[in-house]
Order: C-alpha cells, then sequence, then structure tokens
C-alpha cells in the first residue's frame, strides 16, 4: 500500500499551486511568475505599481489582483496578451498601453482562444481598453475601461471584439475612447447592463455582427449613441439613450441592417433619437421618445418597418421622412401633437394622425428654414396643412393612435450605477 | 419732461385698461406653467403668447392712446416746452407702464417657475419688444392724423411682422433653394424684431443642435455673449429708428 499510494498521487493531475507577486513576495515581477508558472496555476499579484508591459500569457492562468495593483505600461506596447483558453484576469489597475499606427495596441488583448474571463479590472489611458480578436465564448464583466480623450484618430475604442462568437459583456464602464464598445464580424454577443458616455464617436458600434442582442445599457453624450450596421437580428431593449446631443448626433442609427426588435427603450434629448437608412423589417414597440429634436428620422430606402405603441412626447418634430415611405406601419403610438377625439370611448383617436409635420418636410428639403421653428406662421401652415394634406407624405398615418400614453415595459433593472 | 411720465402712467393706470392686460398675461403664464406640468414646455407656451400678444397689445394700446391724448398734447404743445421732450414724455410713459404690466403678468410667473437664464432672456425679449412696438406705434400714429387709418396701420403692421414676414421668409427660401441660404436667412430674421427675439430665446433653449449648419453658424453669431450683445444692438436699432423718426416728424408737424 505505502509503495502504490505516491503512484496514484502521479497519476492525479498536479495539484494547482499560488504563486505570489509583490514586495517581499516569491516573485518581484508578474512576467517572472507567469514564467514560472504551469497550467492551472494561480498568481496573485499585491498591491503596487509594475512596470511591465508586452506580458504574454500562454497558459491556462487566474491572474487575480488584490487590492488594486497597477500595471502600467508607460506607453509602450501592448500590456497583456492573452492567448490561452479559460484564462481569468480581475482585479488589475491597467494603464497606459503604447500607441501605434500600424498595430492595435491594447491594455488587454485575447487572441486566437476561448473561454477568457476578464473581469473588474480598471483600464485608464490605453489605446484600445479590451481587444478580443478571435476569441469564443468569452466574457468580459464589470471592468471600468477610460481612454485619454485624444482624437478620433489616435483614440482606440473601449472594449473591441473582432471576429468572436458568442461574447457576455455585462456591467462595464467605457468613456473617453473612440467607440465605447465596437463589435465587428463578432457574432451572437450579448451587450447587458453597461455604461457608455463621453465617447468620441459612437458609444456602441455593430459591424456585421448578426444575432446579437444589447439591453438595459445607458448610452450618454456620446457622438452617437448607438450604429448597428450591416447587421441581421439584433434585438435591442430597454436602453437609455440620453443627451447624444450636437449637430450630427443620433441616439441609434441603423445603417443597413434588417429584422431587428427594438422594445422598451428610452430616449431622451438626442439630436435625433432614432435615424434609419436602408433598414428594413425592423419592430420598434413600446419606446418612448421625449424631448428629442427629431424622433424618429427615416430614408426613403428604409421599408416593412412597424411602429408600435411607442409614446412621443415634447419632441421638436415626431415623425422625419424624405419622401413617401413603403409598408412603414404605424399603430397605436401615442403622440402629443394629436388632436383628435375619442367618441367612442375606446382609447383610440377616431381620426388618423399624419406624423410628418408640413414645417418637417420644409426643414428636410431646406435646413436653414429651421430658423423659423415656433414661429406662428410655421403652426398655421401645419394647421392648413393637417385639414387638407397635399405635401406630406399620405401613406405615413397612424390610424388607431392612442388617446393617452401607452403604459411601457419598464426596464427590468436599471443600468448599474458608477462605481 | 418726468412730469408728463407721470402724468401720463397716472392716466393709464385710472384706465384700466393695463390692469386687464397684466391680469390677462398673468392667468394665462400661470395656466401655461401649471398645463404642461414641466417647465421647459411652460417657457415655450409662454415664447409664443410674448411673441404674438405683446407687440398686438403694444401697437394697439400705443396707437390708441396717443390718439386719446392729443388734446392733452395739443394743450402741452402750448406751453414753453420742447416738441421733443413732450413725444419722450408720451412715448416713456406708455413704454413703462406696458412694460410694468408685462413684468407682473409675465414676469412674476417666470420668477416663480421657471427662474432660469432662458426664463429672463425670455423676460429680456419681452421687454425689447414691448419699447420696440410702442416706437412703431408712436411713429404710425405721428404720422397720420386720423384715427381709424392709424389704427388699421398698427394691425396691419403687427400682422406683417408676426406672420406675413414669417410667410415672405419661406417663400424666398422656396425660391432660391438651391443657394447657401444660410446668412441670407439670418439678414432676414434681423429684419424682423420678433423672429430675432425668438431666435435668441430659442438658443438659450438650446435648439441649436437641431439646426445643423444653420445653427452652428447662428450659436456662433448669437449664442456667445458678444453674439447676445449684437442681437441686443439690432433690437436697439429697432427701437431707435422709429422713435428718431417719430421724433422728426412730430417736431415738424402742424398739429
Amino acid at each position: 500500500m505505502k509503495t502504490i499510494f505516491p503512484l496514484l498521487m502521479c497519476l492525479l493531475p498536479a495539484v494547482a499551486e499560488e504563486w505570489h507577486v509583490g514586495e517581499g513576495k516569491t516573485h518581484k515581477t508578474v512576467a517572472a511568475a507567469i514564467a514560472a508558472a504551469v497550467e492551472g496555476d494561480t498568481i496573485t499579484v499585491h498591491s503596487g505599481i509594475y512596470q511591465e508591459s508586452g506580458l504574454k500569457v500562454d497558459k491556462s492562468l487566474k491572474l487575480t489582483g488584490r487590492d488594486w495593483p497597477v500595471i502600467d505600461g508607460r506607453n509602450n506596447g501592448e500590456i497583456i496578451t492573452i492567448t490561452a483558453p479559460g484564462m481569468e484576469i480581475s482585479g488589475f489597475e491597467i494603464r497606459n498601453s503604447g500607441v501605434s499606427s500600424l498595430e492595435d495596441l491594447a491594455g488587454i488583448k485575447v487572441s486566437e482562444t476561448r473561454g477568457v474571463t476578464v473581469s473588474n479590472n480598471r483600464l485608464t489611458g490605453c489605446n484600445f481598453g479590451i481587444y478580443m480578436s478571435k476569441a469564443n465564448d468569452c466574457r468580459v464583466v464589470n471592468n471600468e475601461v477610460r481612454g485619454k480623450k485624444g482624437g478620433e484618430q489616435e483614440s482606440g475604442n473601449g472594449i473591441h471584439l473582432w471576429s468572436c462568437d458568442n461574447i457576455t459583456v455585462t456591467g462595464n464602464h467605457v468613456r473617453d475612447h473612440r467607440d465605447g464598445i465596437y463589435l465587428e464580424f463578432a457574432k451572437q454577443s450579448v451587450i447587458e447592463h453597461n455604461t457608455v458616455r463621453d465617447n468620441l464617436r459612437y458609444g456602441l458600434h455593430y459591424m456585421f455582427s448578426h444575432d446579437s442582442a444589447y439591453r438595459h445599457n445607458r448610452f450618454e453624450r456620446n457622438g452617437a449613441g448607438v450604429a448597428v450596421m450591416y447587421t441581421r437580428n439584433v434585438e435591442m431593449s430597454s436602453n437609455h439613450f440620453v443627451n447624444n446631443w450636437g449637430s450630427s448626433a443620433y441616439g441609434l442609427m441603423l445603417k443597413d441592417m434588417t429584422d431587428g426588435r427594438i422594445t422598451g427603450n428610452t430616449f431622451e434629448r438626442n439630436s435625433i433619437a432614432i435615424a434609419l437608412h436602408g433598414s428594413n423589417r425592423m419592430e420598434i414597440e413600446n419606446n418612448r421618445f421625449s424631448e428629442n429634436g427629431w424622433a424618429i428620422q427615416v430614408q426613403r430606402s428604409s421599408s416593412d418597418n412597424t411602429y408600435r405603441k411607442n409614446n412621443f412626447d415634447g419632441n421638436s418634430f415626431d415623425i422625419a421622412a424624405d419622401g413617401e415611405l413603403d409598408n412603414n406601419r404605424f399603430e397605436g403610438n401615442y403622440w402629443d401633437k394629436y388632436e383628435g377625439y375619442d367618441l367612442r370611448r375606446d382609447g383610440i383617436g377616431d381620426v388618423p394622425f399624419r406624423p410628418v409635420s408640413l414645417y418637417a418636410v420644409v426643414v428636410g428639403r431646406i435646413p436653414s428654414s429651421v430658423l423659423l421653428l415656433r414661429s406662428p406662421v410655421v403652426h398655421l401652415l401645419d394647421q392648413a396643412e393637417k385639414a387638407f394634406p397635399s405635401i406630406t407624405p399620405e401613406r405615413v398615418v397612424d390610424e388607431k393612435p392612442a388617446m393617452r400614453p401607452n403604459p411601457l415595459t419598464r426596464p427590468l433593472t436599471e443600468p448599474s450605477k458608477e462605481p | 419732461m418726468l412730469k408728463i411720465v407721470k402724468y401720463v402712467i397716472r392716466d393709464i393706470i385710472r384706465s384700466r385698461i393695463i390692469i386687464a392686460y397684466a391680469l390677462i398675461l398673468l392667468a394665462a403664464s400661470f395656466g401655461l406653467f401649471n398645463l404642461g406640468g414641466d417647465v421647459s414646455k411652460g417657457l415655450i407656451g409662454m415664447l409664443s403668447l410674448v411673441l404674438l400678444v405683446v407687440p398686438l397689445v403694444c401697437l394697439i394700446f400705443g396707437t390708441i392712446h396717443f390718439y386719446n391724448s392729443y388734446e392733452f398734447i395739443e394743450l402741452l404743445a402750448s406751453q414753453p416746452l420742447k416738441r421733443g421732450t413732450i413725444l419722450m414724455g408720451e412715448y416713456l410713459g406708455v413704454a413703462l407702464a406696458l412694460c410694468g404690466a408685462l413684468l407682473l403678468g409675465a414676469g412674476l410667473p417666470v420668477l416663480l417657475y421657471a427662474a432660469t437664464a432662458t426664463g429672463f432672456t425670455l423676460l429680456a425679449v419681452g421687454l425689447a419688444l414691448t419699447l420696440i412696438f410702442v416706437a412703431i406705434a408712436f411713429l404710425g400714429a405721428v404720422a397720420t392724423r386720423d384715427k381709424a387709418r392709424g389704427v388699421g396701420m398698427a394691425m396691419l403692421v403687427w400682422f406683417y411682422f408676426a406672420l406675413l414676414h414669417g410667410g415672405l421668409m419661406l417663400l424666398i427660401l422656396f425660391a432660391f433653394e438651391d443657394y447657401p441660404l444660410e446668412k441670407p436667412t439670418m439678414a432676414m430674421i434681423a429684419l424682423n424684431p420678433i423672429d430675432l427675439g425668438r431666435v435668441v430665446v430659442l438658443l438659450q433653449m438650446d435648439v441649436s443642435a437641431l439646426m445643423g449648419y444653420t445653427g452652428a453658424l447662428m450659436k456662433d453669431l448669437l449664442g456667445t455673449t458678444t453674439g447676445i450683445a449684437s442681437a441686443a444692438g439690432i433690437l436697439t436699432l429697432w427701437l431707435l429708428i422709429p422713435l428718431a423718426l417719430a421724433c422728426w416728424i412730430f417736431r415738424k408737424k402742424d398739429l
């Protein structure tokens, strides 16, 4: 028996070892600990400032920071590159990656692997924050990513997913980058409970990223809140689009996309809440549009869209269209500009509502006429047009406008607060 | 001159029309702030109210008051007083009384509900419009002896500035659609004190983002401190030119 026991021990997988990095610990640098560790080990890094960059992790480790150790790249190349599957990294403050015009340098890059978890890290002043390329089934959770606020050229994206499948991004705070969260060829991804604000270009940017969803996020004061381009089948629900305000700012821009479901979102104080360019088969339901410049701008190239049970309230213009729209159905929306009556007392207005005002058409054709906004003559012309529609698109009409605001499905949870 | 102003104001208050004006403004403003539920909506309602009602009341009231006190003016003219002093006294009396009514009727609700930069800009625009349109009313009244014609002219002036000017602007914009129109549009706006006042208030409400390039240009020209100063300058011109003309005509006039 005594001889068999050690033999058995050899057959069992090696017990994971824990390595400590820090002042007075086994290792002084993170790089040394990574070199010493083997597959399955844990490395705990204690607080302190580690001036390291170019850390390459090619074995599956658990990298944990205790009391926020800082890894400072001193603007020199990439800080951590992960190529091992099942790797976990959490609890670090990672700052100052290099900037290059040839490669995308990131604070944490995950490349050609799967099952990596990046959680509870703070990334500041990195060119790209968290960068995943050709990585599948990864999770990015509760990180705080803050860029350096340079120009659009020298600044990268906060969380960047390129050619990935099934990535979950939840509870992150991203600000001061070019795009807050960027997805290109990132299919079946889920983006939830993130707060994305003050980014130069878009808060969240989809390119060719089919079958994805984003829910319960907050997009505030970005160049444009969310841009979804060249993508099929995206669920967008219970998000807040707030204060994306400026002369070419959008809450949500849809370009050449098909099959989207936009439900239960709140759009407040955006220059243009939703812009549809060449986007088809969108279902826009149960959203609240308030105090936007334009609630919805539709281009003629967009068809088969449904707008149902939304509430429009206090927008300068509800709908703008650059001509007659094909197959865009409006039904049961609440419009604060509706002046009809309800003799049947069923909550549905008896006269149809035409949400495109004459003035909206005029402003579309001659932008400088916007200086006449809220002038009495404009009001008069709008009323005349309502009585005898001639210029406004005939088929953009809500046959069953709601008399009172629709009860909206409230967001299940509020987006997480700033830490 | 101060004596004349005092006398005119006392006379106006005694006629009670001005009190009715103040009370109606007060009721309407409180109604707007309470109905909308939301301060910014209330302010937008107030903006429409001030831009439409203030010029109308100032024009009609100013004209009628001038004709009704014609005998008093003749009496003053027989005293050793300069014609300019007489007219300015009358003007200041009417304008100050109307300004007071506006401050009571619109100022009080703004102070209570919307004591913001936008609210105060709105009030300032209202006061400026009062001064300007009383001056225009006096110019019309001095120019014609016939009361009916004078009142008719006042209404026409109101109709032009409140509605026709905007319509004409739209017409011109449509006719010259293919040309860059930002600067001509702004010049046309400056030709109408009501429009200018409206744009100044709207820029305070930060709607400039809606206005694209025009808005950016407008914000540069009017949204900054120098811009507000230049708008105030244009409005001052709108006040001084009619007033000077009225004085000039009144001085030469055979009463």
